[in-house]
């Protein structure tokens, strides 16, 4: 067993775990944020995706032990309380998801989209973007919608701040 | 029509707890002291099984036990059932091979089950199912569909000597002949509908426990229709009687037919839980999900049609070999048979339809119900034969179209389906329209420019959904019934849970069905809550899958929403001092007919359960009602579908440029959910035509058994669809539903490949249409363009 701990949604943890234990077991079995999913164990669909130290990561291909110290966001971690992000509340409004599984990668991965393209997403940059997350309910058609207003909001809101 | 009525696109109920990932999937359950399984899959396509040897993997860390065939077989645990019979032309019985969980002496296909180890830990687990040795003597394989029937073929199972399941027909021979002896030009294709891989995004899992002091288990499962899954593994499998075991299938990650059917881990697992005394938990991998989840699809197809002189469709003949791989799974029997050949007709008037299936195993995985099952096989057949039919005789393929469609209703077809209700034509013209149809030519004239080929293809496609009524399905050889259930609980309160039978993995029952009880009762959406997926809440139902869960599913609602009213028409009765007769409900409020007396529906729900206005002997207390809806027909949702492609001659890659579809679902309860669905199907749709199939090597190894191999469509690899609708009831249940789940999945592949063959200049192509196949049949092609 080995030692790790990390900042995981604003909170400190420190675990004993076998050193194979990857991210999104941490996670999902020794934390239960469930909200991180597995879809594939060949690093391709995305359900996983979770933002360490402010980049987006695929948590089924990384080792807890290798984010020793790191700050970690899940998808429960991303709402302000009560107040959804912006990214979440344009999938619902939207309807860009269906069964959900994919939902919490979608998200998390469009946050980081914006963070690195910026709020003014055309559809192509958009589904580029979203080459390494994969969908099979929607069609896509409504998760890019999604994620252009998730965009959007979040520059009114950057703006807001300023 | 109140914003949250029926009608309204409402946002959905269900979302919240997706977007902040508070859903509750199979995999996010733990029990207390849990133990994991993996299971040990044959590395082998086809293999006789002389020894296994699990010492040194129960030697291993954390090992619990280890399971065989041995010990489910010692326990008298039944094998996997398949529910549907299907009897050849000449009378006799399909021939269903032994199906055990765990493998019994042979293995007959890559991922079939050989043993379960049970561990502390997941990583345990498969840490030890890694030591048990088994000593296999390798078979030679069936792995072709096309081989399957061939003499001298491996025979897959004893009881099917030459591999056939069946040879089913349908329709009539004698009739058909002599349409095609009379015919100005018969118009031949040969197709291979490829085989896919459902792959919905959760994988399945299943967790296993039994409570010793109840001497009752639960199973938490991935399905889509728990009370089936209880049924099976009660009544056929052994596991424990009904009322002793409770299947919960809690948030499910997507379906599309792929979590219908009961499988080896699954049973495995509740069973387990007994034996180790610990719940059971196992999620499959994705590799698993590729091996051993039931693929769809896989039909080889002869099909021919007769023309007279001006162009009209006399007759249709078509040969099938369908491949339902080394054991039927729970519904595959009647996949490629009445799911299939009846709607042949297309949305066509057709006189005289003659089909043959022969249904074959082969050393592969199980094939079964995949997203609309046997409707998008049928619509192929017809849509590309309509399209080859209408190139060969000089037509516009949208006039050829038109001049052939059913035009009254209701229309008896020569294969068992009478179409209730549609307007074939409607669709057409408004899909053309739409589609900018008229400036095609423009636009292909434009992609020359650039050096690229545009070519259109359209798809009318017809579809049966709610499959019913239950005393026909039966008569044509279903083990169940086919209705579905509902149960309205009014609390004193007057707020309203909704018990149904219908299952929920993405459709989104729990805004339609609230807004179809918020609209008849007229009380907010959110005194609504839809409780599903738990067979000790929920007491029957059939489960969701064929676009069932309107037509079927709210129709039952809405007959016990009937008696709701009827009896809260009494309690207001008593309430207002005035007979029930004269009683009317609108908007939420009692009135007396006539008068300004009234009392709003939370009061009267009150008054049911105080029971201070009326008397316990002539009325019951309490606002409690069930019913079962059983319907008189199928529904028939159609649509035209219309698709432009533009491909790279010099790369082979197809872009599609554009994507029109115009459904006709009847009445629709949310428009925004009806789209998605539409959109996802479409996805899938043209997955299958231009990305994906699965693929086995000669000895039967699955090549395309991950997301690296398996080309699962991408955002990039879509474009955004345009959506209109066209609507006529359906006269047979009370909300004019049709249904709309599998549409886009039934409508897109015929469209992909007549858009790609107009553009390559008719040259035949199979899906998936890669690249590489573009490429080469590019190269075939510009010969014949460089001589004209």
């Amino acid at each position: 067993m080995t030692a790790v701990s990390m900042v995981v949604n604003g909170k400190t943890v420190s675990k004993d775990i076998d050193p194979r234990t990857l991210l999104v077991q941490f996670l999902r079995d020794d934390l239960r944020l469930t909200g991180t999913h597995v879809g594939c164990d060949t690093t391709q669909c995305g359900c996983c995706v979770v933002h360490v130290d402010g980049l987006a990561v695929k948590s089924c291909t990384a080792l807890a032990i290798q984010f020793e110290g790191s700050q970690v966001t899940t998808i429960e971690g991303l709402a302000n309380g009560a107040d959804l992000h912006p990214m979440q509340a344009a999938f619902r409004e939207h309807h860009g998801l269906q069964c959900g599984f994919c939902t919490p990668g979608m998200i998390m991965m469009a946050v980081d989209i914006v963070r690195r393209k910026g709020n003014d997403l055309d559809d192509k940059t958009i589904r580029e973007e979203l080459e390494g997350n994969i969908c099979r309910c929607t069609g896509y058609h409504n998760i890019v919608k999604a994620i252009h207003a998730g965009a959007e909001a979040m520059g009114g809101l950057s703006k807001a701040a300023e | 029509m109140s914003a949250t009525g029926i009608g309204a696109s409402v946002r959905r109920k269900e979302d919240f707890r997706f977007i902040t990932g508070k859903g509750q999937y199979t995999d996010d359950v733990n029990r207390h002291g849990q133990a994991h399984a993996a299971f040990l899959r044959s590395p082998h396509a086809h293999a006789e099984i002389i020894r296994i040897d699990a010492a040194a993997a129960l030697a291993m860390p954390g090992v619990v036990a280890v399971f065989t065939g041995d010990d489910l077989a010692a326990d008298k645990i039944g094998g996997l059932i398949c529910g549907w019979m299907i009897h050849s032309k000449d009378g006799e019985a399909m021939k269903a091979g032994g199906h055990p969980a765990l493998a019994q002496g042979k293995v007959r296909y890559v991922g079939d089950h050989v043993a379960v180890v049970i561990a502390e830990t997941l990583s345990q687990a498969k840490d030890a199912a890694e030591r048990i040795v088994v000593d296999y003597r390798v078979l030679p394989a069936v792995v072709a569909t096309s081989d399957a029937l061939k003499p001298g073929a491996p025979v897959v199972h004893e009881v099917a000597p030459d591999n056939a399941v069946y040879r089913w027909a349908i329709g009539n021979e004698g009739e058909t002949q002599a349409a095609f002896a009379k015919a100005a030009h018969v118009t031949k294709i040969d197709l291979v509908n490829n085989r896919l891989v459902p792959n919905p995004m959760e994988p399945r899992a299943a967790v296993g426990d039994y409570d010793s002091g109840q001497d009752a288990f639960t199973l938490y499962t991935t399905s889509q229709n728990p009370h089936v899954a209880r049924l099976v593994l009660s009544a056929f499998i052994g596991i424990a009687p009904e009322h002793k075991l409770r299947v919960i299938a809690p948030d499910v990650g997507g379906g599309f037919g792929s979590k219908i059917f009961i499988y080896a881990e699954e049973t495995v697992c509740v069973w387990a839980a007994k034996k180790v005394g610990r719940p059971v938990k196992w999620t499959s991998d994705r590799t698993e999900a590729f091996l051993a989840d039931a693929h769809g699809r896989d039909h080889v197809t002869h099909a021919e049609m007769a023309l007279d002189d001006k162009g009209r469709i006399l007759g249709l003949r078509v040969h099938t070999t369908a491949n339902l791989g080394a054991y039927l799974s729970t519904f595959s029997s009647s996949v490629p048979t009445y799911l299939y050949a009846p709607l042949l007709s297309g949305q066509y008037a057709i006189p005289a339809i003659y089909c043959e299936v022969d249904a074959v195993y082969t050393n592969t995985a199980p094939v079964d119900a995949y997203r609309g099952a046997g409707r998008p096989e049928a619509t192929f057949v017809i849509e590309r034969l309509v399209e080859v039919a209408a190139r060969e005789t000089g037509s516009d393929p949208a006039q050829f179209r038109r001049k052939n469609f059913v035009k009254s209703f209701p229309h008896q077809t020569p294969v068992i389906m009478c179409y209730d209700a549609g307007n074939y034509t409607a669709a057409l013209e408004k899909a053309l329209e739409m589609a900018d149809y008229r400036n095609v030519g423009k636009r292909k004239r434009e992609s020359e420019r650039r050096g690229l080929l545009r070519g259109v293809g359209i798809s009318a496609y017809i579809e049966a959904c709610g499959i019913a009524p239950s005393a026909a399905v039966g008569s044509l050889g279903a083990g169940v019934g086919l209705w579905e259930s509902a149960e309205v609980r009014v609390n004193p309160i007057g707020t309203v849970e909704i018990l149904t039978g219908s299952h929920s993995h993405g459709q989104g029952h729990e805004t339609t069905f609230a807004q179809l009880v918020s609209e008849r009762l007229g009380i907010p959406i959110d005194n609504v809550s839809i409780v599903h997926g738990d067979t000790d809440k929920v007491q029957m139902g059939m489960g969701t899958y064929g676009s069932r869960s309107g037509a079927v599913g709210m129709s039952a609602i809405v007959k016990a929403l009937d008696k709701i009213e009827a009896k809260a028409k009494k309690v207001a009765g008593y309430c207002l001092e005035a007979s029930d007769q004269d009683i009317e409900f609108r908007d939420g409020k009692f009135t007396v007919r006539g008068t300004d007396k009234e009392i709003d529906f939370a009061s009267v729900a009150l008054q049911a359960y105080i029971a201070h206005k009326f008397n316990g002997q002539d009325l019951e207390p309490g606002l409690k009602e069930s019913a079962f809806w059983d319907p008189t027909n199928f529904t028939f949702p159609a649509g035209v579908h219309i698709c432009e492609v533009e491909i790279d001659p010099a790369t082979g890659v197809t872009h599609v440029d554009r994507w029109t579809a115009v459904d006709d679902f009847g009445e629709v309860i949310n428009p925004m959910i009806v789209e998605g669905q539409v959109h996802g199907g479409i996805a899938q749709g043209i997955g299958q035509a231009l990305l994906e199939g699965a693929v086995y090597d000669a000895a039967g190894q699955l090549v395309t058994a991950s997301y690296m191999d398996y080309s699962m469509p991408r955002a990039e690899d879509l474009p955004n669809y345009r959506i209109g609708m066209t609507q006529t009831r359906c006269p047979s249940n009370p909300l004019g539903i049709k249904g709309c789940g599998e549409a886009g999945a039934i409508a897109a592949p015929p469209a992909v490949i007549n858009a790609i063959t107009d553009a390559l200049g008719h040259e035949d192509i199979a899906m998936p249409a890669t690249p590489q196949r573009v490429w080469r049949a590019v190269q075939k092609m510009a010969p014949k363009l460089a001589a004209e």
